[in-house]
């Protein structure tokens, strides 16, 4: 068993496709403003960056998860994907 | 004995006074219930006040439903205790998971501040009882987040279940299949947009909310002499 570590979690929350996103569209119709054309798709969405200390990356991933699925986002209207991040030694997992 | 009333109160709710108000007019007898309460015994039914609870922070609710009372709020619900929603109190229940789905933003990315007519769908709920089905009411609207969504299968258990109990006559926020209120499966929890507390006096132009808050009044000595 490996000993707590700190692992640096980021969760990216964005609304499903198909559920309106007033930001992203506002956002979207400004660009041509700035000379640029051709950006479509355009959608907002939030960023949560926490730490957990955890024993090993599956465990902050899981728990990483259950922040992010029960608080961060709501799934009836929104999905969210987590990143754990730990030392220069290891590799990010994604989920 | 008038029908006793909590109105839960959140930091940032903002329509409490105006519920109470109401809910008094009509000759209930309504209490403030602070939100980090975690008692809500001594009522016949809750109201869950519109305004901003905690700053809206994250999502509408999305914090709400971790405050203290809210726990209170499960268990009387879960003894059939009558629960409504107004506005960002139908969010916090939502979001609560009392009722189901979302609100999302308005199509059209407008605040809405208007008066608008609902028709009463059903009058299985404690917020319809006794109201015939059909009847339009008008009575103001007040939000941004307040475009009522669900994933298909929930709306048809909605509507197969006669649990849409208001409509919009003219959906002015693209709430899916002009949803403006519904009620969980046992028929004592419900959540609406518009605010009948803000039509329940001749001086605020319309007496049509005081309808459904009389309905309430009247489920709540139901249920609490049942």
């Amino acid at each position: 068993m490996a000993s707590p570590s700190t692992f640096s979690v980021v969760v990216e929350v964005r609304l499903r496709p198909g559920i309106a996103d007033p930001q992203g569209a506002t956002i979207e119709r400004a660009l041509p403003a700035l000379g640029l054309s051709g950006i479509t798709g355009v959608r907002a969405g939030k960023s949560f960056r926490f730490d957990i200390v955890a024993d090993d990356e599956v465990a902050a991933l899981a728990q990483g998860t259950v922040v992010a699925d029960r608080v961060l986002a709501n799934p009836v209207i929104e999905e969210s994907s987590v990143t754990v991040t730990v030392t220069a030694t290891a590799k990010p997992v994604a989920g | 004995m008038p029908s006793r009333v909590g109105v839960v109160m959140f930091p940032g709710t903002n329509c409490e006074h105006d519920v109470v108000q109401a809910v008094n007019g009509l000759g209930g007898t309504a209490e403030l219930v602070w939100h980090g309460n975690s008692s809500v015994s001594g009522y016949d039914a809750l109201i869950l006040p519109g305004g901003f609870a905690h700053g809206d922070y994250l999502r509408p609710g999305a914090i709400a439903r971790f405050s203290p009372v809210m726990e209170a709020v499960g268990r009387f619900a879960a003894e059939g205790g009558p629960v409504v929603g107004i506005c960002n109190g139908f969010q916090v229940l939502t979001e609560a998971g009392l009722l189901p789905g979302a609100l999302q933003k308005n199509r059209g990315l407008r605040f809405l501040c208007a008066t608008v007519d609902i028709r009463v769908e059903t009058d299985r709920s404690v917020l319809t009882s006794g109201i015939a089905p059909g009847t339009v009411l008008s009575i103001p609207i007040n939000h941004f987040e307040g475009n009522y969504t669900c994933d298909a299968e929930t709306l048809a258990r909605l509507r197969g279940d006669e649990r849409v109990i208001l409509r919009y006559v003219d959906n002015p926020n693209g709430s899916i299949d002009g949803i403006a209120g519904v009620c969980n499966e046992e028929r004592n929890v419900v959540g609406l947009m518009p605010h009948p507390e803000r039509a329940s006096d001749a001086l605020t132009g319309s007496v049509d909310g005081a309808v459904l808050l009389r309905s309430l009044l009247a489920s709540a000595l139901t249920s609490a002499n049942a």
